[in-house]
């Protein structure tokens, strides 16, 4: 039997790794929905409705966790029984946590300067800096199978996303 | 999948088991109804051939409603009981609406959403646009030549919880199965996408008359795909109206018009911006209730001036559904202009400008809407066939959260998630013993709650003593196709549970609906009975031909004994169907999708599992 408790991976028939095919996993998730949508429901008992809606709703947080590589690399401890520990772990090293605080700093005074090229030009570092920190992540994971790695990166990747919101915010707040 | 084409006659299914369903674009300004007939979709006239229907509603003292034109007409004699563009009002309370101070009405400040004292007594918007709705919906009876199964109402993309409620209970109130509450630009894309093969980026600009929403979508094959929407739910042509009235009154030496002047102003207001459209400069000539004359001239240039603010409001939220999107303007292949408001020189000339292109403006911007919820009320109604059918991707407009300590925001659901969703977190109590825990739901993108919109409260109680901080309490957020929310909390440790469809601060309360439904049955007691029944026959009917179906198709999943106990449902239904009592049908249909559960999720099943039997099967353990 079909069941909800089926991980993400296994739902679109991928392999539990860190490393996906993005065009694959698009495929199988448009062909999920084109299955269990609820517009295809419509005209149906509500039975099929109610069930229709739980499974649209199962593809689409599937999606949304394996497509972004923050929330699939999360995903990916918990189903190794990992807790990153945003809260509560301070393991991070001088070096990176200095960094956040420069970030934070320029951020802050890009802001009260309402200086738009600067935010620009922080967002495109983060950018960067994202970049590369995935591809440790998929080392940590694929090669060297280190999730304590893996749970360091992932963290850094957080405090990167939660940032690159504040700068969006920030562009957006300079717009209106 | 789906073929990027209008059905041909022959494609969609047999014609007797058509389903007569709707698209209705419930406007501001004006409201429309569309369907698909033999494969082409169509705007339905009324009796004089006209498709807009104005959206204005006159309660008259005899108990009659008058609505559409001749309302519009009598507007300046009769202001107060004229309601003139409603669907500002949907779902808000007083404070809310802009220009209030203009508005003619007797409004009524009560708790939730505002209301408005008329001849025939004080009525909620959602009554209102009812009438509208109902109108609509005995044109297209009248027009096919049957019951309706179900319509697609559309919505401003743009549009919150409260307002979306709001409009379905206007449906509900108006005696239609609203099969999908389907996004404006959406609809308006489904219309243009299909009819031009269009595969891409797309915008959709939708400026209609009280409302502005612009969509980000990616068009493929078969596959309508909203990367980000935005918007303002309460900027539209309506503004460009009153910006120019302000301009009459300064230039006119007007200080304060009598509501009948204002109401004359207004709509005099209307005509000459829609005659600037293609005029370069336009005369305004009007007498006022004490036999002044107003005799003005303005220039197209000067309109534009007087308005350029309010377009480049209008760019604000473009720029923020791209940047959400993680688009810029160069990456969009197409710009498709919707609504009666993009008709004007200067909002097209500032839209070709950001995105480096000339709009698109080959489709109707009247009807393009209507259209396109047509096309999709036919899809959901089921009248093509799978292969034909094209995949919509729709997201919510605005982020949901929980009101936590210190009046700030845990967002639970971020804006331009794709729906249907749902998102859980816990949340813990504060004090030791602590037995209740109240939850705020609001939606907004800012950090305080006393920025963002309240869209219901409830509580939690019966949880068992604890140290604080001891308790889990696991609040969940459901958002359903409609883009509507429910909420439920349950406590993790014990499984105390609650449960709240969110009926919003600004909404209807359900016995308040009742209430509404039972004083229109009362005016056509027997017309109603009459429908009551008619409309449980035809949802038994609807329901025994979309299992036999299945059946045909899937019997196999059922082994004997099932199959005769599903049979039998099927047998009781259908002799209850057959009676004159909606209620015994009523029930029947409860037991029967009580029975055909099962079956249902079997059938869900082996859907699923086909989806992945294109992939690597092996791979996956089942």
């Amino acid at each position: 039997m079909l069941d909800m408790k089926q991980d993400f991976f296994e739902l679109f028939g991928l392999e539990p790794r860190f490393a996906v095919d993005l065009d694959r996993l698009e495929q199988a998730y448009l062909e999920m929905q084109g299955r269990v949508h609820p517009d295809r429901f419509a005209h149906l008992s509500d039975a099929e409705k109610r069930l229709s809606m739980q499974w649209a709703t199962r593809a689409n947080e599937a999606f949304r966790t394996l497509k972004s590589p923050l929330a699939r690399g999360q995903y990916l401890l918990e189903l190794k029984g990992v807790d990153p520990a945003f809260e509560t772990n301070t393991a991070m090293s001088a070096e990176f946590l200095m960094e956040q605080m420069e970030w934070r700093e320029a951020l802050e005074e890009a802001r009260e300067a309402a200086d738009e090229d600067v935010l620009d030009d922080l967002a495109r570092r983060i950018r960067r800096d994202t970049k590369g920190l995935v591809e440790q992540l998929q080392a940590a994971f694929d090669t060297a199978g280190d999730l304590e790695a893996a749970a360091d990166t992932v963290r850094r990747l957080k405090f990167l996303e939660k940032l690159q919101h504040e700068i969006n915010d920030a562009l957006t707040a300079l717009e209106s | 999948m789906a073929l990027l084409q209008i059905s041909e006659p022959g494609m969609s299914t047999a014609p007797h088991q058509h389903r007569l369903a709707v698209g209705i674009d419930l406007g501001t300004t004006n409201s429309l109804v569309a369907t698909v007939r033999n494969g082409v979709p169509q705007c339905l006239q009324d009796e004089n051939g006209k498709m807009l229907l104005p959206s204005v509603v006159r309660y008259l003292p005899d108990g009659k409603v008058d609505i559409g034109r001749s309302a519009q007409a009598a507007q300046a004699i009769d202001p107060r009981n004229t309601i003139v563009s409603v669907k500002r009002f949907m779902g808000r309370g007083l404070k809310d609406v802009a220009h209030v101070e203009t508005m003619p009405y007797d409004f009524v400040d009560a708790e939730g959403m505002v209301r408005l004292r008329t001849v025939q007594g004080v009525k909620s918007p959602v009554e209102v646009s009812a009438e509208i709705l109902k109108n609509l919906r005995e044109r297209a009876e009248h027009s096919l030549g049957g019951d309706l199964t179900g319509a697609v109402i559309t919505v401003p993309a743009y549009f919150d919880d409260a307002q979306r409620q709001a409009t379905k209970d206007a449906a509900r109130l108006a005696g239609l199965n609203v099969l999908r509450l389907l996004n404006e630009p959406t609809a308006a894309a489904i219309a243009y996408g299909l009819e031009n093969a269009s595969e891409g980026i797309y915008a959709v600009y939708d400026l209609g008359g009280g409302t502005f929403d612009i969509s980000i979508l990616r068009l493929s094959r078969g596959v309508f795909e909203v990367v980000a929407t935005s918007g303002d739910a309460a900027l539209g042509g309506d503004d460009f109206d009153h910006r120019l009235f302000c301009w009459i009154l300064d230039n006119a030496g007007i200080s304060l018009p009598s509501d009948r002047d204002s109401r004359r102003l207004l709509m005099k207001a209307r005509e000459v911006k829609e005659r600037l459209t293609l005029d370069e400069s336009v005369p305004i000539r009007t007498a006022l209730e004490n036999g002044d004359e107003v005799d003005l001239v303005i220039e197209r240039e000067v309109f534009a001036e007087i308005t350029a603010n309010l377009v480049s409001k209008t760019l604000k939220p473009v720029k923020k559904a791209l940047r959400d999107a993680n688009l810029s303007p160069e990456d969009v292949k197409g710009v498709v202009m919707v609504g009666g408001a993009t008709r004007m020189p200067h909002v097209q000339r500032a839209v070709g400008e950001l995105f480096g292109q000339t709009p698109l403006t080959n489709l109707d911007p009247d009807t393009v809407v209507a259209v396109g919820a047509a096309m999709q009320a036919n899809v959901l109604a089921g009248n093509r066939a799978t292969e034909d059918e094209w995949l919509l991707l729709d997201v919510i407009p605005l982020s949901l959260g929980i009101e936590t300590m210190g009046g700030l925001v845990e967002k639970i659901i971020p804006r331009n998630s794709t729906i249907p969703t749902a998102r859980a977190q816990d949340f813990t109590t504060f004090k030791d013993g602590q037995s209740a825990m109240a939850f705020h739901v609001v939606q907004g993108e800012r950090e305080l709650v006393s920025d963002c919109r309240s869209l219901a409260r409830f509580e939690l109680r019966g949880i068992p003593p604890m140290v604080a901080g001891a308790a889990r309490i696991r609040v969940t957020f459901q958002v359903d196709a409609d883009g509507l929310l429910s909420v439920a909390a349950r406590e993790q440790t014990t499984g105390v549970e609650a449960r709240v469809e969110v009926k919003p601060s600004y909404g209807l309360a359900d016995d308040e609906i009742a209430e509404m439904l039972k004083a229109g049955f009362e005016h056509a007691q027997n017309d109603m009975e009459v429908r009551a029944l008619k409309e449980q026959q035809v949802e038994a009917e609807r329901v025994i031909e979309a299992t036999e179906k299945a059946l045909q198709a899937d019997g196999e999943l059922l082994n004997d004994a099932e199959r005769v106990e599903l049979d039998v449902a099927i047998a009781a239904l259908r002799s209850a169907a057959e009676g004159q009592d909606a209620r015994a049908i009523k029930i029947q249909l409860e037991v029967f999708n009580r029975a055909s559960n099962e079956f249902a999720s079997r059938r869900m099943d082996k859907s699923i599992r086909g989806a992945l039997a294109g992939h690597k099967i092996d791979e996956i353990r089942i």
